[in-house]
């Protein structure tokens, strides 16, 4: 690989990363295309064109309702990116933050925050979900927040993990010996070498938050009628899936592509920002 | 009153095999504008020694004893106050100038950042002082180089920038630990000059620390030998040279090859048996002694004293008498 070319060359000759891109970018369009138009009133319901099979007046059908479900369909995109940016967000800025002050105080500090990530590690993230929403009270915006702390960890670990190696280059302790502070020095001169990588795992957590609110919707526990979401669908149309297996289709589709596209848009940009890392294709 | 004094410096390290003194009983002065310099091998102690003074040593490790700047000991001062010495009152410069550059920012940036900590300079002003001190030190087009980043400048700029660094806020002391070691030959003699003549110019002290007896004849006032964490023998640059009286020093020197001399050419290198003691595990009496080819009993119940041999040239072994003597007849 030339690593003359520039980022955007490398990254538009990387597969994964064009077909996740692509993927991706339609999960954003849908849902912004869904916020001025969809063929139907996503949440109205026609009592009268129940189960309607697939045609031209409805692309992908109605479900019980009679509700049209390509516009549930690009509806629920609104809802999966708004988990997975706000719930990214949180852990993120949480986890990140932890990281790095683990990481610039070492000693006990270091110690009490990475056996705490540990702790909420060693649950299962869903169960930790589950819990969370159990106790706070079930809703979108609980389920969103509780996605969002069980990333916390994941981000703390991945960002003490990185700024550790950065701290122990000699450029540190060259920025040390000029006087700077440790919040200065991690502000400076770790965050900015350490982005990329969490930059990579967002993507990564992004996906893991869509399937995660799926799951707590699936479960009730999520976004409430009349929200529409692609887990409480598949939770709707479970009790109908020997009559009418394709509603169930739909959901689990939309679910699997945003997943598959960011995972794979994750993976690419991995490999095109640090070619060290990336796999012989 | 001495610009730094070093007082019984001990320095230990905790390590999987128990704590290894680094650093044992060190002590040494240096006055306002003087050039000492520390030379020994590998793990002899000398980084530890300059690490301690600018209260940077890795985690597992810690100073005793005292190092006054002035009438305070940096020993006491709190991690925030080490924070307005370093790069303000003592600057470093280190071995590796390719990696101590962050490769993100400009150097230019790199410069400004001690001056806007340390002197409240505004970012314009900053500039136009980086560009100065660019030109100082030797490198070409300052104006357009503030704007370069690490990986644009050459091995040997980017030590004159790390140099352009330390220098930036006008510290009383700069140490200097192997400065050269990372550069090619020709690179390394304009660097050193470079760094005498800005020693001279700005009335800084400096220490120079080396593995290379050249690099320390030719650059410094006075010289410590460090072996094991210990001074082996100490005085005026050029006396010591002249008189080398600890076997340790003697070995070190005869270990230098030599190109010039057709005989000694031919000659296999001379080296100095056996290997740094283990840290952790140091002897009693004499470090040297498991290497010393004048090793008696009375080397090995305790550390031997340091001596005169002439005023100001102390020595650290029990037969410096016999050493002497064969040094001047070999």
């Amino acid at each position: 690989m030339d690593r003359h070319k520039s980022f955007w060359r490398r990254c538009l000759a990387h597969r994964s990363f064009v077909a996740g891109g692509a993927l991706s970018l339609f999960l954003v369009l849908t849902a912004l295309v869904s916020l001025v138009w969809t063929p139907y009133d996503p949440t109205k319901q026609n009592l009268r064109a129940r189960f309607v099979p697939p045609s031209w007046d409805h692309l992908l059908g109605t479900d019980q309702f009679g509700r049209d479900i390509f516009s549930i369909i690009m509806a629920g995109a609104q809802n999966s990116i708004t988990v997975g940016v706000v719930s990214v967000s949180i852990g993120m800025a949480f986890g990140v933050a932890f990281g790095l002050w683990a990481s610039a105080k070492r000693g006990w500090t270091e110690e009490v925050i990475m056996r705490g990530a540990d702790f909420m590690y060693a649950f299962p993230a869903i169960l930790l979900a589950i819990m969370l929403v159990a106790t706070l009270g079930q809703g979108a915006v609980n389920a969103i927040v509780a996605i969002g702390i069980f990333s916390i960890p994941v981000f703390a670990r991945l960002t003490r993990g990185a700024a550790n190696a950065i701290w122990a280059r000699e450029f540190i302790l060259a920025a040390r010996a000029a006087g700077k502070g440790r919040l200065r020095i991690t502000l400076e001169h770790v965050l900015p070498n350490i982005v990329s990588v969490i930059v990579v795992q967002a993507t990564i957590q992004f996906a893991l938050a869509i399937l995660a609110e799926a799951a707590l919707s699936f479960l009730g526990l999520g976004a409430q009628p009349p929200t529409p979401s692609w887990g409480r669908m598949l939770d709707e149309t479970r009790s109908m899936i020997f009559i009418n297996p394709w509603l169930a289709v739909y959901p689990g589709v939309a679910i699997a592509l945003s997943v598959l596209g960011l995972n794979l848009l994750g993976d690419g940009l991995r490999d095109v920002i640090d070619p060290r890392l990336a796999r012989k294709r | 009153m001495a610009l730094l004094s070093v007082e019984n410096l001990t320095v230990t390290l905790n390590t999987v095999h128990g704590p290894a003194r680094a650093v044992r009983n060190l002590s040494f002065a240096l006055e306002k504008g003087e050039t000492l310099g520390i030379v020994g091998e590998s793990g002899c102690g000398k980084s530890m020694t300059a690490l301690a003074i600018m209260g940077l040593l890795p985690e597992n490790g810690w100073a005793e004893g005292a190092i006054r700047l002035g009438d305070e000991n940096l020993l006491d001062y709190s991690e925030d106050r080490m924070c307005g010495v370093r790069g303000n009152r003592i600057g470093m410069v280190f071995q590796e100038p390719m990696t101590s550059l962050n490769p993100l920012h400009t150097v230019g940036r790199q410069i400004a950042e001690a001056m806007i900590l340390h002197r409240g300079m505004n970012q314009t002003d900053a500039r136009a002082e980086v560009v100065r001190l660019l030109g100082t030190v030797g490198i070409p087009h300052p104006e357009k180089r503030v704007a370069s980043y690490p990986h644009q400048l050459s091995g040997g700029q980017r030590q004159r920038v790390m140099i352009a660094m330390a220098l930036s806020c006008g510290p009383e002391l700069l140490i200097a630990d192997e400065p050269t070691t990372a550069l090619d030959v020709t690179i390394q003699k304009q660097i050193l000059d470079l760094i005498r003549s800005l020693i001279d110019d700005l009335g800084m002290a400096m220490i120079l620390i080396s593995h290379n007896l050249g690099v320390i004849y030719e650059n410094v006032k006075d010289v410590i030998v460090m072996y094991g964490g210990t001074r082996v023998e100490s005085g005026p640059t050029h006396a010591v040279f002249a008189d080398l009286s600890h076997p340790y020093s003697q070995g070190l020197f005869a270990a230098v090859p030599q190109i010039d001399d057709t005989k000694a050419a031919r000659r296999r290198l001379r080296t100095i048996p056996g290997t740094v003691p283990d840290l952790a595990a140091l002897p009693a009496g004499c470090t040297f002694q498991d290497r010393c080819t004048y090793v008696s009993d009375a080397c090995r119940p305790t550390p031997p004293p340091l001596v005169d041999v002439t005023p100001g040239h102390t020595v650290a072994c029990l037969h410096v008498d016999a050493a002497r003597k064969d040094w001047s007849a070999r």
